[in-house]
């Protein structure tokens, strides 16, 4: 920090007016409030998929308490990741996202704009999923259901700020959404929601230490076995979350070439 | 009198390809100044450049005795960009809330400015529903919203009605007349009668500057579209 409480790695990036983030949010919830089906889908999605995978696991319930959490904990993420880099994408081609860095409002403040609207709409729809799940599927969690929200929330906010970031490499939406499967599919297979990490051959466990959604997963499984701290999982996430909001924030520039 | 934008010896390279090989200029303040040439002369990335989103090569750009891109120029800038640059999923009140919020600006002037762009009827209407002339009245609002010192409008009367097209100027006039500085870009030869100051730009190069009046005293001709054919063929 400077002297005049400027930030050093962007200059007058890092005051906060809360004014300018709560207007940011109340934006975004605004548009997502025009697009009913966006939303819609953003609920029933993730409980439908929870239903069929109550069902495919029918003879296997300790298989189904598994697989759930892990869903639970990715849900989030993979829709903050696709909601987030199409929504920054639209912000850069449409013109507002320069329109908006010309005027006062902070690069930190358009984040935790972003990041408050978004971490509403994941509150919401893990609260929906997680009832539903502890509800009529009959999911059995041993520990609260407001952990399950918190580490849900936490995960939004990460594909969040993975998405904040991988958006900036991506010039078409039709190149955003092909993101999906190059970012979070290799973390899918190897976060645990397929096989345990614990019996993966030695290389992929190792590389799976360094995959964010691996925390949220183990995360996950923890709050709906009851045992184990949650600790370290929080602590990783959060790194994970910086790191990745750093590397957003850098890619909005206000000066092009 | 001052000026309200100084650019001296700017060069403009982007990918590789010279967009401004060296320019000149100055934009004098309390004035319409029209930036006037076809389309790929230069006029959007001069204002890119005087808006600080552009980065120059080589020279220098002061607007309002700062730096292009200073952060004290903020909210002292309105930019009226070629294709408007709003919401589609947001209403025409709710674009226009939200970036009064972001500028700090009374919410008295969101009706003020939906009235002055006649888009009153349209409050309650998607961006995305509206027409090309009503888009483009709500994006110039958005630019005139805070009162700025410098207004930089890109095209602000494309695809207007003509009687949309007078009002509009009366007010670009009236706001010069506040003080306001105005840079205003038009491929429309008839719209640079209507600006104090004028030039006339062809493929990053300046053609000539100066009044209407006097423009038209240098080449003999009577009509504006003349005026630049004379000067190209003078070339």
């Amino acid at each position: 920090m400077h002297r005049d409480g400027r930030c050093l790695y962007f200059p007058g990036e890092c005051t906060v007016n809360a004014r300018r983030i709560f207007s940011t949010t109340q934006r975004i919830l605004s548009q997502l409030r025009h697009d009913p089906r966006t939303v819609a889908l953003m609920i029933v999605a993730p409980c439908l998929l929870m239903t069929i995978l109550k069902y495919v696991y029918q003879a296997q319930p300790q298989t189904f308490q598994h697989a759930a959490a892990a869903l639970l904990g990715i849900f989030p993420m993979l829709v903050m990741f696709l909601i987030t880099s199409v929504a920054t994408l639209r912000e850069r081609s449409s013109g507002t996202l320069e329109r908006l860095l010309i005027l006062p409002i902070t690069k930190l403040e358009f984040i935790l704009g972003y990041a408050l609207a978004f971490g509403i709409a994941a509150f919401v729809q893990s609260i929906v999923v997680s009832s539903v799940a502890i509800g009529p599927l009959g999911l059995k969690v041993a520990g609260s259901q407001f952990m399950m929200i918190t580490v849900a929330v936490l995960d939004a906010l990460l594909g969040l700020a993975i998405g904040l970031f991988i958006s900036s490499f991506a010039k078409t939406e039709f190149q955003a959404v092909q993101f999906l499967p190059v970012v979070l599919f290799p973390q899918l297979l190897l976060s645990g929601l397929l096989a345990p990490v614990e019996s993966m051959p030695g290389l992929f466990r190792f590389i799976s230490h360094f995959l964010p959604l691996t925390y949220s997963v183990d995360a996950m499984k923890k709050v709906i076995m009851g045992q184990g701290s949650l600790t370290h999982d929080f602590e990783l996430i959060a790194l994970f979350l910086l790191l990745f909001l750093a590397a957003g924030a850098a890619t909005l520039k206000r000066k092009s070439k | 009198m001052t000026n309200a934008v100084d650019i001296k010896s700017m060069n403009v390279v982007r990918d590789g390809k010279v967009l401004i090989p060296s320019l000149d200029f100055s934009v004098p303040s309390g004035k319409i100044t029209g930036l006037l040439g076809p389309s790929g002369g230069g006029k959007t990335t001069i204002f890119r450049c005087i808006v600080g989103v552009q980065q120059i090569t080589k020279g220098s750009v002061s607007v309002l005795g700062m730096e292009a891109g200073s952060i004290g120029l903020r909210s002292k800038i309105g930019y009226l960009t070629q294709s408007a640059s709003i919401y589609s999923d947001l209403t025409c009140e709710e674009n226009l809330r939200y970036f009064s919020r972001i500028l700090g600006s009374l919410e008295i002037s969101v009706d003020e400015m939906l009235q002055l762009v006649d888009l009153e009827s349209n409050r309650k209407q998607l961006a995305s529903t509206l027409s090309g002339g009503e888009r483009a009245r709500l994006a110039l609002a958005t630019a005139l919203l805070g009162s700025p010192e410098l207004l930089i409008l890109d095209e602000p009367t494309v695809g207007l009605d003509p009687v949309l097209r007078i009002e509009l100027w009366k007010l670009f006039h009236q706001l010069a007349n506040q003080g306001k500085t105005l840079i205003v870009s038009s491929h429309v030869m008839d719209e640079a009668e209507r600006c104090d100051e004028l030039m006339l730009l062809r493929e990053g190069k300046v053609l000539a500057t100066g009044t209407p009046k006097e423009l038209k005293a240098k080449t003999q001709c009577t009509e504006m579209e003349d005026v630049f054919i004379s000067l190209v063929s003078a070339q």
